[in-house]
């Protein structure tokens, strides 16, 4: 990469690394696995017609995310916002499904702005699936995208690769098997919204008991005209035991060679004298510490 | 990743968090250096830990005292532990088609503020390109992660008081890279309270 003076970040991704990183993974054990969320996410249509209820969606996603066969975290979170009235599950590579929720967000934002209108699940749908196929799969973001807007409950899958699919019912990642399996057996149309939530926390639980992709607690969120409730860790079926014995170490347990103590807090002493500046017998000074860490020593120092 | 060695371990106590790595360096099999430090600080409360290839922690670390240094310009003020740690993220996730092969660590005490005036102790970690992860308990990474989980998992308790924190964040991480031929040489220990920061170097077996 040529060296290049303070500038502003460029827009997207920067290639630079590439060539090298291909070398790496030739000369060593291949490049590092990404944290990646096996996942199980669903998504359910609810209400309207004889129920009584208002039409939405109901969304459930569960909380492992994994980095090869390790749980790198117990309870991430896979529902994201994109507007007031949409969300958006997302399984495949969790850096992905992050960082393009939050610019189709950003976006749909801008856009309602612009237009004068709440952006329309339709809108996220097209800015998410455009932006997937133009990096051709390599995005590995697999979304269920479900809101409500002014044409009612809307539900969609969109694939890496840019495919997306409108239906009642919907679900996807590595524990998509299991919970469709309770999707087929037991979805009907016009649910009340506690028997939509309760299908869906089924669902997601058959993935987190079934599937070694999820794990860990169950997250739901439904959304309707009126307002979107964010149930995080509405069923949490996975809660660790107390530990039985306690495992402090006696102090002084560990042997250190050197210590070194950086006090936060800042002194002075200072003595009134008569003569400013004149260093007389007597007096005290104090220096007062400056930042030594990155900034001090060889950056910049505030009111130094 | 498997090139250069390290590890790096950080851990929430009560109003404390610690950060510890190895501080080997090799190239593969050999060692090269045992005074590799992964741990940096950001400012007085925030230190960073980068474990992975060795090249990509000096530019990285260069990177983000870059970011830094032009945030506490433009902000006039210390950036705090949860930026900091996107910051990290966004960094990460521009190189996403050609990855820093770093998996960094955060440990942060945030300041009080109006909205905040009592936060809690901030530990997060993150892959590659950039994923976050804020756990409430412990953050592992490198050569040694695999043990880290293993070991952090069945010492780690809630509201450690600080010394006992040295001591099971040591006894976590001395213990994990006794098992990975990769990590060890050595290991340094940050304990971030609110009133001062306690560095030690710990003796650690040398083979």
């Amino acid at each position: 990469m040529v060296a290049k003076a303070v500038e502003a970040p460029n827009v997207g991704f920067d290639f630079s690394n590439y060539a090298r990183n291909q070398f790496f993974g030739e000369r060593l054990q291949g490049i590092p696995k990404a944290t990646s969320t096996g996942t199980t996410i669903v998504g359910v249509i609810f209400g309207g017609g004889d129920s009584g209820e208002e039409p939405g969606v109901c969304l459930g996603a569960d909380t492992r995310a994994t980095g090869g066969p390790i749980v790198a975290d117990k309870n991430c979170e896979k529902i994201h916002y994109l507007t007031p009235q949409i969300r958006c599950c997302g399984a495949g590579t969790a850096a992905d499904t992050e960082f393009v929720t939050n610019l189709i967000s950003s976006n749909l934002e801008l856009h309602a702005l612009s237009q004068g209108r709440p952006a329309r699940v339709v809108t996220a749908m097209t800015m998410l699936k455009q932006y997937l196929f133009r990096y051709q799969g390599h995005v590995g973001a697999h979304l269920v995208l479900g809101g409500v807007d002014v044409t009612g409950p809307q539900l969609f899958t969109v694939h890496a690769h840019g495919s997306t699919d409108k239906l009642p019912y919907v679900t996807m990642g590595s524990g998509s098997l299991a919970a469709m399996a309770v999707f087929e057996s037991s979805f009907k149309e016009n649910m009340k919204r506690d028997e939509a939530i309760a299908l869906v926390a089924r669902a997601i639980r058959s993935g987190i008991f079934n599937d070694l992709g999820s794990g860990s607690n169950v997250d739901v969120a439904v959304i309707t005209k009126n307002g979107t409730e964010n149930l995080r860790n509405y069923e949490m079926p996975n809660e660790r035991g107390t530990k039985s014995r306690n495992y402090k170490f006696r102090r002084g347990t560990t042997a250190w060679t050197k210590e070194s103590i950086r006090s936060l807090i800042v002194s002075e002493e200072i003595k009134s004298t008569s003569g400013a500046g004149k260093d007389q017998g007597g007096v005290e000074v104090v220096a007062v510490p400056t930042g030594a860490g990155a900034g001090g020593e060889e950056g910049m120092e505030i009111d130094s | 990743m498997e090139l250069n060695g390290g590890s790096v371990v950080a851990m929430i106590g009560k109003d404390c968090v610690a950060i510890a790595s190895d501080l080997r360096l090799g190239n593969q099999a050999v060692g090269v250096a045992s005074n590799f430090d992964k741990v940096f600080p950001v400012n007085d409360k925030l230190y960073y830990g980068l474990p992975g290839l060795a090249t990509d922690v000096y530019t990285l670390k260069e990177h983000l005292r870059f970011r830094v240094n032009m945030y506490r310009m433009k902000e006039e003020r210390e950036i705090t532990p949860k930026t900091f740690t996107h910051l990290v993220s966004s960094t990460l996730y521009e190189k996403r088609f050609g990855p820093f092969f770093i998996e960094p660590v955060v440990a942060g005490l945030p300041t009080p503020t109006e909205l905040d005036p009592h936060p809690k102790p901030f530990i997060s970690t993150m892959d590659t390109i950039g994923c976050i992860t804020t756990p409430k308990d412990f953050a592992v990474a490198g050569t040694a992660a695999d043990k880290l989980y293993g070991v952090a998992e069945g010492l780690w308790e809630p509201d450690l008081e600080p010394e006992d924190l040295f001591e099971t964040v040591s006894q976590t991480l001395l213990n994990a890279v006794d098992r990975d031929a990769l990590s060890g040489w050595g290991a340094v220990v940050h304990i971030i309270t609110q009133d001062k920061v306690i560095t030690r170097t710990l003796r650690a077996r040398m083979d």
